[in-house]
Formats: structure tokens, C-alpha cells, sequence
């Protein structure tokens, strides 16, 4: 954006404060967005004033639309505080950003009364707008991270339920996938499998994704990673399962499983499990009394 | 000046690579490894790098060097214990290390090239 | 200063602000053992940073990587290491820089695999895969300018 600024903004707020602070509150105790039984009124009014004290900061730069810039950084870790307290008690990202917008209202009523020409009103509700639109934004981001780090972390807690490593034989491990491999899970569940290859010393392992709905190009190229990986350490992989719709969206995706050996049925694998090890089954002998 | 030393185990030779190796160790072990072959008439060469790591695209290209190298002096190349991480390491940049035959421990590879070379 | 920056990844928002420059630390690039110096810096700092080891083993990695090319492509140089820290997130990065001869083709060295032939690949393109930021620079006055990020 611009450089050099000329903006009454700071004046503004300076001369005004009490009045535009005392009006962002009433307006957020007003709407139905606040969430009294979340957040109290003294706790609101302190968050407030410092967000006015941090904006002011922000406000003295050479470039003050530019909300990466360092002297916008404490009213970034202000907002970041308050998005993801709000984020974890419930409120909705709406709700959050709304303790941004509702200070338009307030601070475009002083800017109003202030200016004496219009030019220099339009040039600075411009600007006002264009920094508090991208401080909003910043709010939903932070809101949809804290988000995010909570899903992954119960994906975590729920990865430890689900996919363990299984020793079908001696020197055959055995993994069935079940549910839908996204990308993190597949990764956790790959990397615990070429672990537990390494601590057996085992040859082969089979990988079976019966139980898994769809497979995506990410997933398909976690799989085939490992399957390297696994060949560069010494063992091989086997993948059993693939049931006809994933066959197809494997090939319309493009995905090219190359030399890795794929078995319809985890009994097929481990089959040719057998056979790679030199081995196989026949029935025991009836002995005669 | 430390080299990495090549043990003579019948008809093979195994090198332990424990550490890093920069230009004048690799380029030994390269010269020293081809010598070896050559005297002893060795069918393969056992690499054993479960002590390392951490292995990068210039000790991959290293590895591949002297299969290649052996191959051509007719013996076959076990790259034997690498690790799970440096596995995933190794794929995740892309390294390949086509051509080189793979073994999970000393034991295992010691009997693949026992395989390898018994069959030919 | 740079003149020329070729950028493989969108720098992530906020990623240029080091809220504490004073925490970097700079190790030479001039000989061999260097490399195995760095290799244990980078994963004192890896592990503090509270990467898993995994990925501690893919940054020892790059950084390995990157300084031989400092080293042997570069003729020497030096790596500075930080611990960065933006609000969302915190991360490790390293930066390469020596005064050598610039790399001419810098699309095609960071497209270049490893040939298992010659082997003149420079150890880029791998590196690029092991971090989530790469930027090479040519420095002014001559020479690379390296460097990379991995967010924890």
C-alpha cells in the first residue's frame, strides 16, 4: 500500500477516547454477539482500552496499513491473546471479530465530527476501514488456527486408539488402516510403522486399507513414500485391500503405485508373505492311533 | 589421517561407516574399496551404516558410487541398516539410491550377497 | 543487499519478523569439520525448538546439505541460525551465506536430482523438500545467499 500517510486518525482517538471507548462498549454490550456468559464487563472494558493503546502504537509507522509491520506487533499478540481465549470458551469466530467492526462505528462518528472537509474525512475513514477490515481477517485466521490445533491434537489421542502395528508372523508385520487417512494421520501411522520394522527386523510389511473410504493423492503418495522408505531400510511392502473404487480413483488421479506389490485381500498378502520367506502351509497329518 | 577400515570375511569385504565422510575419506574408501576387490577377488561388499544418523545426498552418492564401482569389477553392493529416519529422509528429498541393493542388518545382508553371488 | 531473490515458497505472513535478533548465532563454513559442527548446532536447536526427531534428523539434513554446498560450490562462507518466533507460530532458521561464484542456472540447480552417475547436483532441490520456506539469493558484490525455515 502507500507510504507516508498523512492521517488525523491518531489525533482523533487521542482527543476522544473516553467517548469512543465508552461507545465501542456500549455497542458490544448491546448486540446479541457478546456472550455475556462468557465475558464480564470489567474484563471487556481492559481489553478495549489496551486495544486502543496498542492501536495508537500501530498507528505512529510510516506505512500504518501495513499490519505485518513490527510496530503493529502488540496489538497482534493483543488480539491473538484475546481470539484464542474466545476460540476455546466457544465463541464464534464472528463473535470474536466483532470486538474489531463494532469499533467502526464509534471511531467514524468522532472522525465525522472532526473533519472540516470531506476530502480529508474520505481519505481517513479509508484508511480507518482498511486497517480494521485486515485486523478482523487477522481475528478469524488466529480463530481458525487455535481451531486446528485442538482438532489435531484429538486426531492425535485418536490415532493412538486406532492403527497399531501388528506382528502377523515372524518377520511379518501387519497394519490395518481403518477410517479416512488424511494426511497428518498417515504420516504418524507410517512413520510408527517403519519404526516397528526397524526394533523386529522385519522383512515385509503388509499394509491393509480395507476399512479405509478414500484414498487421496496426498495419502497415495504418503503410501508409496513409505513403501520406499521401507525398501531403502531393507524391507518391502505390500498393500492389501485396495477394493475397486479406490483402483479407479487411483487411476484418475493419476496416482501410479509403480513396482508395489497390491493384494485384493490381506489373505492374499499374507500368502505371498509365506512364499517370499520360504515357507508353506500343509495340513497336519491324521496319525493313526 | 583416519581411513575406514575394509574387512575381509571370505568372499566378501565389509565396511562399517560410522561417521561422516568428507572428500579424501570417501575418495579412500572408494580407491581402497576397488584395491580390496580386485586382490581378494571378492564376489560383493557388505556397507554397514546402521550406526549413522544422519546420511545426506553427498554419502548416498557416495554409496552409489562404489555399487557402481564394484559392479563393474563384477561384485554385488548390500547397503545394510539404515535407519527408519534417515529413510524417510532420504525419500522425502527425492535420493532413490536405484541399483543398490538393500538389507535390514549385517546378518541379513551378509546372507543376501551369499545368495546374490552363489546364483551366478 | 540483494539484488536478484528467487522464492520457491510463499513466505507464510509474519514470517519476516525476527522479534529477537540478538538469540542468532553464526558458524563458520570453511572446512570440512565445520559441517559436522553445524550438524550438532542444528540439532541442539532443533530439539529446543521441540521439532520431533524426525524432523531433527530432516534439518541436520538440509543444514548438511547446504553447507557442503557453501563449502565445495561456494568456497567457504558461514551460517547464521535463529530461533524465530512469530505469534502464530515459532520456528528454526538458518541462512547460507558465502561469497563464491553464484549459481548461474538457480531453476535448474534446485530442479536437479541426484544423479546417481556424476553426481553434480548440488544438494538443493533435496534440501528445499526437508523445509517449509527456501530462498536463494545472489548476494550483491557476488555470491548465494540461502535460507530456510521449518516451523515447529
Amino acid at each position: 500500500m502507500s507510504g507516508k500517510l498523512k492521517t488525523h486518525i491518531p489525533q482523533v482517538i487521542e482527543k476522544y477516547e473516553q467517548k469512543i471507548l465508552d461507545e465501542w462498549i456500549k455497542e458490544q454490550l448491546s448486540t446479541a454477539t457478546l456472550r455475556p456468559d462468557l465475558i464480564r464487563e470489567d474484563e471487556l472494558r481492559e481489553q478495549c482500552a489496551t486495544f486502543i493503546e496498542h492501536l495508537q502504537a500501530g498507528l505512529k509507522g510510516s506505512n500504518i496499513t501495513d499490519i505485518e509491520h513490527s510496530n503493529w506487533a502488540p496489538l497482534r499478540e493483543l488480539l491473538s491473546s484475546i481470539t484464542r481465549s474466545r476460540t476455546t470458551q466457544g465463541f464464534t469466530p464472528t463473535e470474536t471479530a466483532t470486538f474489531v467492526f463494532s469499533f467502526k462505528q464509534p471511531l467514524y462518528e468522532q472522525l465525522r465530527k472532526s473533519h472540516d472537509t470531506s476530502d480529508g474525512l474520505a481519505e481517513d475513514l479509508w484508511t480507518a476501514t482498511v486497517i480494521l477490515d485486515k485486523l478482523g481477517l487477522f481475528i478469524t485466521e488466529v480463530h481458525l488456527k487455535t481451531r486446528e490445533e485442538v482438532i489435531a491434537r484429538q486426531q492425535e489421542e485418536m490415532f493412538e486408539l486406532s492403527s497399531p502395528v501388528v506382528e502377523l508372523w515372524d518377520g511379518v508385520l501387519g497394519l490395518p488402516v481403518i477410517g479416512t487417512m488424511d494426511s497428518k494421520r498417515t504420516q504418524l501411522v507410517m512413520e510408527s510403522l517403519l519404526q516397528r520394522l526397524a526394533e523386529t527386523q522385519s522383512e515385509m510389511a503388509i499394509i491393509d486399507i480395507t476399512g479405509v473410504p478414500t484414498v487421496d493423492t496426498l495419502t497415495a503418495q504418503h503410501l508409496l513414500k513409505t513403501v520406499n522408505a521401507a525398501q531403502l531400510m531393507g524391507a518391502q511392502c505390500v498393500i492389501s485391500g485396495v477394493r475397486p473404487q479406490i483402483a479407479q480413483t487411483m487411476v484418475h488421479l493419476g496416482i501410479n503405485l509403480g513396482d508395489v506389490v497390491t493384494k485384493a485381500t490381506m489373505a492374499s498378502a499374507l500368502a505371498h508373505a509365506f512364499a517370499h520367506q520360504g515357507l508353506e502351509i500343509s495340513s497336519v497329518a491324521k496319525k493313526q492311533g | 589421517m583416519e581411513s575406514i577400515p575394509i574387512l575381509h570375511m571370505g568372499d566378501f569385504l565389509l565396511v562399517t561407516i560410522q561417521t561422516d565422510m568428507h572428500d579424501q575419506i570417501a575418495l579412500d574408501l572408494q580407491n581402497n574399496l576397488s584395491k580390496s576387490i580386485v586382490q581378494t577377488g571378492a564376489r560383493g561388499v557388505l556397507i554397514d551404516i546402521s550406526v549413522m544418523d544422519i546420511v545426506d545426498s553427498y554419502i548416498a552418492r557416495v554409496i552409489g558410487n562404489i555399487a557402481q564401482m564394484s559392479r563393474v569389477l563384477d561384485a554385488e553392493t548390500v547397503l545394510a541398516g539404515m535407519q527408519p529416519s534417515v529413510a524417510m529422509t532420504l525419500v522425502e528429498m527425492g535420493v532413490t539410491l536405484a541399483g543398490v541393493r538393500t538389507a535390514l542388518n549385517a546378518d541379513k545382508g551378509m546372507a543376501m550377497l551369499r545368495k546374490i553371488s552363489g546364483s551366478d | 543487499m540483494r539484488t536478484k531473490v528467487w522464492q520457491c515458497y510463499v513466505r507464510s505472513p509474519g514470517a519476516t519478523s525476527l522479534s529477537d535478533t540478538s538469540n542468532d548465532e553464526i558458524a563458520p563454513i570453511q572446512q570440512e569439520s565445520d559441517i559436522l559442527w553445524i550438524r550438532q548446532l542444528v540439532q541442539e536447536y532443533a530439539a529446543e525448538l521441540g521439532f520431533n526427531s524426525l524432523d531433527q534428523t530432516k534439518l541436520v539434513t538440509a543444514a548438511s546439505e547446504l553447507s557442503r554446498n557453501t563449502l565445495i560450490h561456494g568456497g567457504g562462507g558461514e551460517m547464521i541460525i535463529a530461533k524465530i518466533q512469530t505469534e502464530r507460530q515459532r520456528g528454526l532458521r538458518m541462512i547460507f551465506e558465502d561469497r563464491g561464484p553464484g549459481i548461474k542456472d538457480i531453476d535448474q540447480a534446485l530442479t536437479d536430482g541426484f544423479t546417481t552417475g556424476e553426481g553434480m547436483g548440488l544438494g538443493l532441490g533435496g534440501a528445499k523438500r526437508l523445509v517449509n520456506e527456501f530462498e536463494v539469493a545472489e548476494r550483491d558484490g557476488g555470491g548465494t545467499i540461502i535460507t530456510v525455515t521449518r516451523w515447529a
